[in-house]
């Protein structure tokens, strides 16, 4: 079972997470006074074409601590292990735990009503097919630092800064 | 960090200077006060320093008490950025608002639960298409303050029925990566322009100076054929046109080609070939109809994962319904597959002869279909690869020079041609198993089952991708499965407007609005007719493709080149040695347009920072023919343009004396002393509609920049070459209403499925299918063999390289890596290969290593378990991270009909670092 831990602890450790990330995004971003500043994986390599060491493979984040969504709508990340899960034509590892009726046993959020409605929006008795695959909107997060920050604003801050 | 609240009481008259006092504190802000009660929230390291920091406070002089309400530990110390709600803000302003309510104090407005009324919560929905690839879901795009706040799938888009995948979701974030360019960017040395110099920040009338300088410089000493443009599949339709325009009408070179060369030109031009008429038949409505699903080259899992929804659907929801994909790895796809097939790089070809022959041989052949609508041809061969002329390939080519040739042929010719396509040779040379081979087959044979046909890149990216494409349309033609619901052979699209701009506009270097080429003389007359522009304005000689053009940059015969909308230096293939020389050729000036400084962009000599998506108003149009608008919903950043504006305010700096021939001008002596702005878009037709057409409430940039409703005019005079020949387009407005329609539109009626009477109203009454696009009335079904690869692996280089994508990043990755929950999800390309492969080089799973081929290499990491499973022999690398620019070491390779490049086969060797 893959409880969502509700205690101060859970808690505690998701702003641990963000605080150990954090300094990622205070990269300076400068005016530009010589142009862009080079950031090798979006911008290549300061020589243009020249090789850049891969720097070790980022870990997958699987701390289990639910992230807050940017928007209603955006899919939620996984926050655990999926290595290993079968996803095909015979077997979804993914609903053994999020599907309706195991959800008291798992103890994982079920999926979301939306994942029941057919392409007419007509509400099926179980998961429809055409979400069957959930990895095509849910993805699991590494732990690797954001390359430039991004300054999108959340839907309830949006202008205040400027206000 | 450790947050806390606390209530503070004063003595009413010295609460001023309480307040005074505690503000200049640090750690500490003032949140809430009344006469004798002052909120406070205080950060600190622990608790200790907080009780520290009450203590002090308690001394203040007219602080009567302080204590503590609330207490949150552990939260991060920074916020992300100033601007984001962050778990911290939201800490404070709840702590504050506890001990606030605990003491009585009426809260301000905005710190109410909804504070400042409902208008505060309300967002402006808008729709538009996806930004990313030809699927062209429609998505539902939410503004709030001038910023795009949120996106769904919009549920009343046809594409997808309210689903988007994980790209799509995150559309709200693509524009505002912290390093948007928002000025032009000129290399710069002693205040002047210098190859050499460093990119510095100019004004645009400096950047357009400097731009307009050079090209007529090069325009005078070399002429037209010296200046070249990159533009792409992303361009909306209008920004396609008017480049178009502007390169063949005003400064009369033909050297136009799109992004899409690299994606589908293989496609476009097999269309041309089979049917006489370009893009598919049949539309999305075909995946609820079909009783078979074959996938040939295309991950659509991952590449076109809404797609995929709808495939999958009608494969769970209906237990006859059998999926096969074919591959030369285990990916995602194969994951639904019934029958999944690895099949050896190139050998594709065969197994599609070998279908055609089993269809043949069982007598399935649906004659009444074959013998009214199609006729038999039998092509060119041993064609070359696409190389430069002195590659010892090509010299040893025969059909190099006349690799395009057909030659008519018969139904006895084709059968007896794919004879020796027996099961057993094909399942020798593909590496599989017969009774695959053979239930694949049956699936296409049976006459009862309705079979849709997918392909991509695996087809397209082939140096015999033409030949691929046509083979499946022989298939589909022979058993008459085709033009009807759920019988579809179905090339799929990479870019959101592949068909919409590089196809339907014509911005490819052959080719004009609505399927007509610059070689014929009618359709360049009629061209200029449309764009009223003199006779004998637009070149006949088709330009370079993009292949060539990087080959000419280099060779130093292209001098001016202005890329917009793509990141053609991490595209090209071989670019160290065949695209970024040329790039810093001392005698080239290279220009490129983009929002983030890609690659390509830091390679150039001048940067213009361009408006994105939903900054602009626009057009698409997707795989199955649908054309969909949106509006500009938000303002670009700083004096990022877009590029419409870019290319429609650089022709005012032209005259027709400048660049049109004296002879023309001489007998056309109305065109003198005009610019090309004036000739091209204040043309009388462009600029017809007023600014009073524009719609309430939505910003235009251009056109109140030009003083017309730009995007409309181009758009209705574009639109005026496909009606009434079969490319019919609905009036401009009325995409502003719909979720688009697919063409051809006739009455206010969209088409599903061409060439099929009762569904297409060009199909004369009475003919039941008719390929009208052919002379003849008839499809083609070509008699082409197998003939190898450009490159395969040997004794050195001993393993086969494939590249292509991932779900979570689109093309080259410079919207997706700048989302950090994108970028997150896939931080980096690595080399998906077999464990034994690995083991055989002593190389464990996530070790460094360098894939080096003969004309380049790269470091990446060893990826032996993730989501593509290799089998012995073939590596994948997908080419988004510019940090592993994979595009190093690929073959130039391309197939010699369609110039498209060969992205899926050449052979590298992987060793440890």
């Amino acid at each position: 079972m893959r409880g969502q831990s509700r205690s101060g602890l859970s808690a505690w450790r998701a702003a641990a997470i963000g605080a150990a990330f954090g300094g990622a995004f205070v990269r300076a971003i400068g005016a530009f006074a010589a142009g862009p500043d080079i950031v090798p994986r979006v911008t290549g390599a300061a020589q243009p074409m020249q090789d850049v060491p891969a720097p070790s493979p980022a870990r997958p984040i699987t701390d289990d601590v639910r992230k807050m969504r940017n928007y209603p709508e955006q899919p939620p990340v996984i926050p655990h292990a999926i290595e290993g899960y079968q996803l095909t034509l015979h077997a979804n590892r993914c609903l053994e735990c999020h599907r309706r009726q195991f959800t008291e046993g798992s103890g994982a959020p079920m999926i979301s009503v939306t994942h029941f409605m057919d392409r007419n929006g007509q509400v099926l008795a179980d998961v429809t097919p055409r979400r069957y695959f959930c990895t095509a909107c849910h993805v699991q997060q590494t732990d690797a630092k954001p390359l430039v920050p991004n300054h999108f604003e959340d839907m309830l801050a949006v202008g205040k800064s400027r206000r | 960090m450790h947050i806390s609240s606390a209530v503070i009481s004063v003595l009413p008259a010295k609460r001023t200077g309480v307040v005074a006092e505690l503000s200049a504190m640090s750690g500490i802000e003032v949140h809430h006060q009344n006469e004798s009660k002052i909120i406070i929230v205080i950060e600190a390291r622990d608790t200790g320093v907080i009780g520290g920091r009450l203590a002090e406070i308690a001394g203040i002089e007219g602080v009567l008490s302080a204590n503590m309400v609330t207490e949150h530990g552990g939260v991060p110390r920074k916020t992300r950025l100033a601007s984001a709600l962050s778990r911290r803000d939201l800490l404070k302003a709840q702590a504050a608002a506890v001990a606030a309510a605990a003491t009585g104090i009426a809260l301000p407005a905005a710190a109410q639960p909804v504070a400042g009324g409902i208008g505060t919560l309300e967002i402006r929905w808008s729709k538009a298409p996806c930004r990313f690839c030809g699927t062209g879901c429609g998505v539902m795009v939410g503004v709030k303050e001038g910023k795009v706040v949120a996106t769904h799938g919009d549920a009343l888009a046809e594409v997808n029925r309210g689903l988007n995948c994980i790209k799509g979701y995150f559309l709200s974030k693509i524009m505002y990566g912290a390093d948007r360019l928002t000025t032009p960017l000129l290399r710069k040395k002693n205040g002047v322009f210098d190859k050499t110099g460093e990119f510095t920040p100019v004004s645009w009338d400096e950047a357009f100076d400097v731009m307009a300088a050079r090209a007529k410089q090069v325009l005078k000493e070399k002429g037209p054929t010296a200046l070249g443009m990159f533009g792409s599949g992303q361009w909306t339709i209008w920004e396609g046109y008017a480049a178009t325009k502007l390169m063949r009408a005003g400064f009369r070179s033909n050297n136009l080609d799109p992004n899409a060369r690299h994606c589908m030109a293989s496609a476009a031009y097999a269309f041309m070939r089979t049917f006489g008429m370009d893009e598919p038949m049949g539309c999305y409505d075909d995946f609820e109809a079909a009783d078979a699903f074959m996938l040939w080259g295309a991950n659509m899992a991952e590449m076109h994962p809404i797609l995929w929804t709808r495939l999958t659907d009608r494969r769970l929801s209906h237990p006859h319904v059998r999926v096969a994909v074919l591959s030369t790895f285990t990916n995602r796809s194969s994951d639904l597959a019934d029958i999944p097939i690895v099949f050896k790089p190139g050998t594709d070809l065969a197994i599609l002869n070998y279908i055609a022959n089993h269809i043949i041989t069982t007598g399935r052949v649906n004659k009444d279909f074959v013998g009214k609508h199609t006729g038999f041809v039998k092509g060119m061969v041993d064609i070359g690869y696409g190389l430069r002329p002195d590659h010892p390939l090509e010299a040893k080519a025969k059909g190099v020079l006349r690799a395009a040739a057909m030659q008519p042929s018969d139904f006895e010719s084709f059968a007896a041609f794919v004879k020796e396509y027996t099961l057993d040779k094909v399942s020798a040379l593909s590496g599989v198993e017969r009774g695959f081979l053979r239930d694949l087959a049956e699936l296409y044979a049976d006459p009862k089952r309705k079979v849709m046909s997918l392909w991509t890149m695996g087809f397209n990216q082939h140096v015999r991708g033409v030949w691929a494409n046509q083979l499946m349309y022989n298939l589909h033609l022979l058993t008459g499965k085709i033009s009807e619901p759920g019988n579809s052979p179905f090339s799929l699209t990479g870019q959101p407007s592949a068909c919409g701009t590089a196809r339907e506009v014509g911005t490819f270097a052959h080719r004009l609005p609505a399927d007509m080429t610059v070689t014929n003389a009618e359709h360049r007359k009629h061209a200029e007719d449309t764009w009223r522009v003199p006779h004998g304005i637009i070149p006949e000689k088709p330009g370079y493709h993009a292949v060539e053009q990087d080959r000419m940059l280099r060779d130093g015969k292209l001098n001016f080149y202005w890329i917009q909308v793509n990141n053609n230096l991490q595209a090209a293939p071989n670019n160290t040695r065949e695209t970024y020389p040329g790039y810093r050729n001392p005698e080239n000036f290279i220009v490129v347009s983009d929002a983030y400084p890609t690659v390509t962009a830091l390679a150039a000599d001048l940067i213009l920072p361009a408006a994105m998506w939903v900054e602009k108003e626009g057009a698409y149009g997707n795989s199955e023919r649908r054309t969909h608008f949106w509006r500009q919903l938000v303002m670009a950043p700083g004096e990022a343009r877009s590029d419409l504006w870019q290319l429609m305010e650089f022709s005012k700096r032209f005259t027709t004396d400048e660049v049109w021939p004296a002879e023309v001008l001489a007998a056309n002596p109305n065109y003198r002393d005009k610019t090309l702005f004036d000739v091209l878009f204040k043309n009388g037709n462009v600029d017809r509609f007023p600014l009073s057409e524009l719609p309430a409430g939505y910003e235009n940039q251009e056109s109140k920049a030009f003083g017309f409703y730009v995007q409309k005019g181009l758009f209705e005079e574009y639109a005026s070459f496909g009606r009434g020949h079969g490319h019919d387009l609905a009036p401009f407005d009325v995409y502003h209403e719909n979720r688009g329609l697919r063409w051809p539109v006739v009455n206010g009626k969209e088409t599903r499925w061409r060439y099929r009477e009762g569904h297409d109203p060009y199909v004369k009454p009475g003919k039941g299918v008719e390929f009208y696009g052919q002379p003849d009335r008839k499809a083609k079904i070509i008699a082409v063999p197998y003939e190898p690869p450009a490159e395969s692996p040997d004794k050195e280089y001993d393993i086969w390289l494939v590249t292509g994508r991932v779900l979570e990043h689109w093309h080259s990755g410079s919207m997706t890596m700048r989302v950090p929950e994108l970028y997150k999800a896939f931080p980096g390309a690595c080399c998906f290969m077999h464990a034994e492969d690995a083991r055989a080089r002593g190389i464990n799973q996530g070790a460094e290593v360098r894939v080096i081929s003969r004309r380049g290499e790269l470091r990446t990491r060893v990826e032996t378990r993730g989501r593509n499973r290799m089998p012995r022999g073939v590596v994948f690398v997908p080419w988004f991270d510019a940090s592993q620019l994979i595009n190093k070491t690929t073959l130039d390779a391309t197939d010699p009909i369609s110039k498209q490049t060969d992205f899926k086969k050449c052979a590298v060797k992987v060793v440890p670092v």
